[in-house]
């Protein structure tokens, strides 16, 4: 699976990094950082989902790797 | 129109109102009748209440002809801060504060802010055996924590402490209110005008830096102060009054703290204190939940009945430490969602071990039955919590 951020819409809430600190952080700015681009495991999977979820700008996607 | 006007009124502390249980259940996105014989689209489902205050064609400027406001509520000033504006003016505002918000700044605030809740607690104590615990506690701590954030200087802590409650103490006049804002928005203009003479290590100094016009600023700064403080008290009052009201959820903190964070994002949801903030004003013929939302029509995104909605919170009036939703509406959604949420979480989070590590004889000094809550008030919460130890 592939994890992206639109930097352009991002609020810098910090549900995200609040969600899932492993994958997700904040630069000085606020604006969000993706950490783990390519998360595999379930349990890497389940929580990039939840934080693409919460995430109140719907700034972030979580979609199958290309082939 | 003979109808009466939607009540906002929570006649149950623990509830929202049942009318807007009922519409969730039977029509969860209808028309109900608004003050000065309007009408608003009730929205109460989680995911239209998403819907709506996800798409920034639900306008949330306030200047807009026939833009909604609440009973006993009017703008903090005639200068539009964030909450008030669009896109894109919104977004270039955001972005500049935001950065003085993030998880992991917060998060070094811990140790300050561990400090003032324990002295504030300090003082309760020596004060005697009984105290309202909204002036002992839940106003200080948010007071000190958005003056230090701002940079009031130490001496000043008073004058805008004293401001900062009587601008929401219950007895007060409309008068009383507007002259302790006005006090305070003046005070805050003070300060902008002296951080651009004497930079500092502080909010206000950081964004004059960053090239924020004095008169935005001065908006922003009162806008951190009334989002931060009295919504933060509230949350404290109420979570206080709740642990003692219902011993088994205060026990099972006591078994295992770190249930905490958990109970605190709980808590929020079960509250979810400032209903106020879900009002718009839709600028296109917009569809929510299959039901189309003409241009020009009065919108209220109903967060706290959201947070109820079974569909996605199981048993959604059962209070569950454990429940481990973070898809909560409690601080809004969309572009506006709360800028300091982080804070007002680590803030809760703080008050809570403190209070029920130091004062674990902490009873109320009436009944439930005798605090006054703020069942009409723009944000929730309570006047005065009578306890004793």
């Amino acid at each position: 699976m592939q994890l992206t951020a639109n930097r352009a819409t991002c609020i810098g809430a910090g549900q995200c990094v609040f969600t899932d600190p492993d994958a997700f952080d904040q630069d000085d700015d606020g604006l969000v950082l993706v950490l783990r681009p390519e998360p595999a495991a379930t349990e890497e999977i389940a929580r990039a989902t939840e934080a693409v979820h919460v995430c109140p700008s719907r700034s972030l996607r979580l979609v199958e790797s290309a082939p | 129109m003979t109808t009466a006007t939607f009540s906002m009124q929570r006649i149950d502390p623990y509830s929202p109102p049942a009318e807007h249980l009922r519409l969730q259940q039977e029509a969860p996105v209808s028309q109900v009748p608004w003050r000065n014989d309007t009408t608003i689209w009730a929205v109460t489902r989680h995911a239209d209440v998403r819907t709506v205050l996800g798409d920034a064609r639900f306008s949330s400027d306030r200047s807009l002809p026939g833009h909604p406001t609440f009973a006993g509520y009017t703008s903090a000033s005639k200068l539009k801060n964030l909450i008030e504006m669009d896109p894109p003016e919104h977004t270039q505002q955001r972005v500049r504060v935001m950065g003085e918000f993030t998880v992991k700044k917060i998060a070094a605030m811990r140790p300050r802010i561990e400090q003032i809740v324990e002295e504030t607690i300090d003082a309760m104590l020596a004060s005697g055996t009984e105290a309202d615990l909204v002036e002992a506690l839940s106003l200080p701590v948010p007071s000190v924590v958005i003056a230090e954030l701002l940079g009031v200087p130490f001496e000043d802590h008073s004058l805008f402490q004293e401001n900062s409650a009587a601008f929401v103490e219950a007895d007060a006049t409309p008068e009383q209110r507007m002259a302790a804002m006005g006090a305070l928005k003046e005070y805050i203009g003070g300060l902008v005008a002296d951080r651009i003479e004497r930079p500092g290590d502080d909010i206000l100094s950081r964004q004059l830096a960053a090239g924020a016009p004095p008169e935005e600023l001065t908006a922003l700064g009162f806008l951190l102060l009334i989002a931060g403080h009295e919504t933060t008290a509230n949350m404290i009052s109420l979570c206080v009054a709740t642990l003692i009201d219902k011993p088994e959820l205060l026990q099972q903190l006591r078994e295992n703290p770190a249930l905490l964070p958990g109970a605190v994002e709980e808590l929020l949801r079960y509250f979810t204190i400032a209903e106020v903030g879900g009002l718009r004003l839709a600028t296109a013929d917009l569809e929510v939940g299959g039901v189309l939302i003409p241009a020009g029509d009065a919108v209220f995104a109903l967060c706290n009945t959201a947070n109820r909605d079974a569909e996605v919170f199981p048993e959604p009036n059962t209070i569950d430490f454990t429940r481990g939703a973070r898809n909560h509406v409690a601080f809004g959604f969309g572009p506006h969602q709360c800028l300091g949420q982080n804070l007002a979480r680590l803030e809760l989070e703080i008050v809570l071990e403190a209070v029920i590590r130091r004062i674990p004889t902490l009873r109320f000094a009436g009944t439930f039955d005798d605090i006054s809550f703020k069942e009409w008030g723009p944000n929730y919460g309570v006047y005065r919590l009578p306890v004793a130890w």
